[in-house]
């Protein structure tokens, strides 16, 4: 048991001292903060820069009724079509529209431009379009436009969750968030750690020094030695990516929302002006998105989550050392590789398709329940509920499941690592793993 | 020390051991002797626990082997190397801890051999920055660092350069000196063939000879001996005392190499030559370990049948 201690250890500390395991604590939460940053200052700041777009209306329905935005700066096309269509093939030269007589009869519109339009561009347009017109058409049919803006339902639904404790405020989409989150950290790590797990078993195989250290402690504590090192390793990086990432946030959510209240008008005066789709009035962006996260239960997620990554780490990285200890270099590892990443690829896969749609069906169940798919589909169909005995068999059958691939793992493993410059096969494996000692 | 009994050791295809028996006495140093693939390695991969015979035991110090005598075998593998990235001392210190040493007695350990081979100043150095010949030192030291009383060296001088080998033979001889076993295990017989004081050939998985190094060598001597000399031989076909070998002649002299009859002894040789040539010199002509263990193998021995020569 000492000299696994001392395995770990050395696995442990041998990592956490290299520079790239400092880079990547402290890049990977700025990372995440940074984007996080960036989509909120996108959201509010909208798009870049204002696009021209001159209009030669024939029906007469629109003129003068564009509305300016922010991003999109409206001209009335006054020059015959032969002269426009030359200003517009020109270098920079923006946007010609050309609305149809025939436009209520379902006549088509055309924009012409040298590149090509923007899907925000096109969608401005389009939803301007369709307010004029169908502004126009209301009128044409008897109902007065002004009533028409008094009676402007902006709906959204509250969704409450009923538990023993009574109702609470839940946000489904910010739990799913984060849960898709962790499904893809752990899907991310079981490959990141378990890669290293099969580097370090192939370093010790290429540098000889295998040999000098079974000679002192068994290949199996050597083996487990090195995969709860790196796990450790793992369990590390995650704790100080929560610690940093959390610590950031806050101080980012204490700024944005003294920025709030600017933003709030800056809003409504858009609403004003050019009727752009925007959230409800009076909550900032920011401010849903920090109101969404206070609603999920961290704990219970950050259990699971370290739950699912231990076992799932444990069960796949056992295989990996296996298939380090069958080759010599990392380029033969290719033959090896697809039985073990198949599983994880066709969970992952199947998470964003399927179970996200269907966490309750009995593909959903059987994935969260087979211990090789288990870490990233239960975490999928965490948001959705799991029952209790559901989650007991899932976690029951992962330690099962590592247990027994540890067990095949280390048979092949002690034969492996012995083996020098030879190509192996799955013949050759299954000959190992039969080995009596 | 080491008594091995009756070892059976069988892979898919092949018996790399089979039914292999040795005495290894305490304070020896025990020539483990064979061709590349006679099953040297695979023994000592049994005797150091890395895996385990099909049949058959080993005895260390009269207890069957088992974990605990790992701690008490120094190994120094064929096939040897060192975390690249690791800086010296705290690989050699991890090494000697594997071994069983507290940190505390650990790191006087390494100083002590550090100093005793003037590489101190690698302490913080990684593997990866060391000239081949300091890797072997250091490999060295991981294999003796812990005091053990069995030491086994296989191929030991393979890869080491002439000053590290004679270095490192100092080292094993004091080491030996001071109470530790030794087993050397090469295919390079020539090279141990001073050091050993038992030895065992080991051929396609069975041993085919031991003893003691000295009495091995005497049951091969057959009265052969080398004359060489100045002047002119005539003649030497007639006489009782020796039958001819063989015979060179240059310009002025040459040499010539008799086999004594029955009871004759290198006296009468002289004798006989003394009135004839002038001598320079005559030495017995004694059988390498390497062509005892060719003739063996070729079975060109007469008393190929009669294998041990027990320890004396």
């Amino acid at each position: 048991m000492r000299k696994v201690l001392l395995i770990i250890k050395r696995e442990y500390l041998s990592r956490v001292r290299k520079k790239s395991f400092l880079v990547m604590t402290f890049l990977v939460p700025a990372l995440i903060i940074g984007m996080y940053a960036l989509i909120i200052a996108l959201s509010i700041r909208g798009g870049d820069k204002q696009t021209s777009i001159r209009v030669l209306d024939e029906s007469g329905i629109f003129a003068g009724k564009f509305k300016n935005t922010k991003s999109v700066e409206f001209q009335t096309a006054a020059l015959p079509l032969a002269q426009e269509k030359q200003l517009a093939a020109k270098e920079n030269g923006g946007f010609l529209l050309i609305i149809p007589k025939n436009i209520e009869q379902g006549g088509n519109i055309e924009l012409y431009s040298r590149k090509k339009a923007g899907m925000l561009t096109i969608s401005a347009i389009e939803d301007q379009m369709n307010d004029i017109l169908r502004t126009k058409q209301l009128k044409d049919a008897g109902i007065d436009p002004e009533m028409l803006n008094q009676i402007n339902p902006n709906l959204s639904i509250e969704s409450k969750e009923l538990t023993a404790e009574g109702e609470k405020d839940s946000s489904a989409g910010a739990a799913y968030g984060v849960s898709f989150a962790a499904a893809i950290l752990i899907y991310l790590a079981l490959f990141i750690y378990g890669a290293q797990v099969m580097r370090g078993v192939i370093e010790e195989k290429t540098s000889r020094i295998i040999e000098v250290v079974i000679s002192s402690v068994k290949p199996f504590q050597l083996m487990m030695g090195k995969i709860i090192g790196i796990g450790l390793v793992g369990l590390t990086q995650f704790m100080l990516w929560i610690v940093l990432s959390t610590t950031l946030s806050t101080i980012t959510s204490q700024t944005m929302t003294v920025a709030a209240p600017e933003q709030v008008q800056l809003t409504q005066q858009d609403k004003k002006s050019a009727r752009v789709a925007i959230p409800p009035a009076g909550e900032s962006p920011v401010a849903t998105i920090f109101k969404a996260m206070d609603t999920i239960d961290f704990k219970y997620i950050l259990t699971m989550f370290l739950v699912y990554f231990l076992g799932g780490f444990m069960l796949y990285s056992a295989l990996f050392a296996a298939v380090g200890s069958a080759v010599d270099s990392e380029t033969e590892t290719q033959q090896f590789m697809l039985p073990i990443t198949l599983p994880l690829l066709f969970t992952y896969i199947m998470a964003f398709s399927f179970i996200v749609n269907n966490p309750d069906s009995t593909l959903s169940f059987w994935l969260s329940i087979i211990p090789f798919t288990s870490p990233v589909a239960m975490m999928v169909r965490l948001p959705f509920g799991v029952p209790a005995w559901q989650l007991t068999l899932s976690i029951g059958l992962l330690v099962a499941g590592f247990v027994f691939t540890t067990w095949v793992a280390s048979r092949i493993y002690r034969v492996g690592i012995l083996m020098y410059g030879k190509r192996s096969s799955y013949k050759e494996l299954v000959k190992w793993f039969m080995y009596r000692e | 020390m080491l008594s091995i009994r009756h070892i059976v050791k069988q892979y898919a295809n092949h018996t790399a051991l089979d039914d292999v028996s040795l005495e290894i006495s305490k304070g020896s140093i025990f020539g483990l002797l064979g061709p590349n693939g006679a099953g040297k390695t695979s023994l000592i991969r049994i005797i150091n626990q890395i895996t385990a015979p099909d049949s058959g035991e080993i005895y260390f110090n009269n207890e069957k082997l088992n974990a605990s005598h790992i701690n008490r075998i120094g190994y120094l593998p064929e096939e040897r190397g060192l975390y690249k990235k690791m800086e010296i001392g705290e690989q050699i210190l991890y090494l000697a801890q594997l071994k069983g040493l507290s940190r505390h007695e650990a790191v006087k350990r390494v100083r002590y051999w550090f100093e005793r081979l003037g590489v101190e100043s690698w302490w913080k150095k990684k593997v990866e920055d060391l000239s081949k010949g300091m890797q072997q030192k250091i490999q060295f030291i991981a294999t003796v660092v812990h005091q053990p009383e069995l030491i086994i060296l296989d191929e030991p001088f393979s890869g080491f350069d002439p000053v590290n080998a004679a270095l490192i033979k100092d080292e094993i001889l004091e080491l030996n000196r001071q109470g530790a076993t030794i087993i050397f295990s090469t295919h390079r017989m020539e090279s141990v063939e001073q050091l050993c004081d038992h030895i065992a050939l080991i051929n396609q998985s069975r041993k085919i000879l031991d003893g003691p190094l000295k009495a091995i060598r005497d049951s091969y001597r057959s009265q052969t001996f080398s004359l060489e000399y100045s002047g002119v031989l005539n003649d030497v076909t007639d006489t009782p005392l020796f039958e001819v070998k063989s015979q060179q002649v240059d310009d002025n002299g040459g040499k010539i190499t008799v086999k004594l009859n029955e009871g004759v002894t290198p006296n009468q040789l002289l004798s006989y030559f003394i009135p004839r040539v002038t001598i320079h010199e005559l030495h017995e002509v004694i059988p390498t370990i390497n062509d005892i263990f060719i003739r063996k193998v070729k079975n060109l021995d007469p008393q190929a049948e009669t294998n041990n020569i027990g320890p004396n």
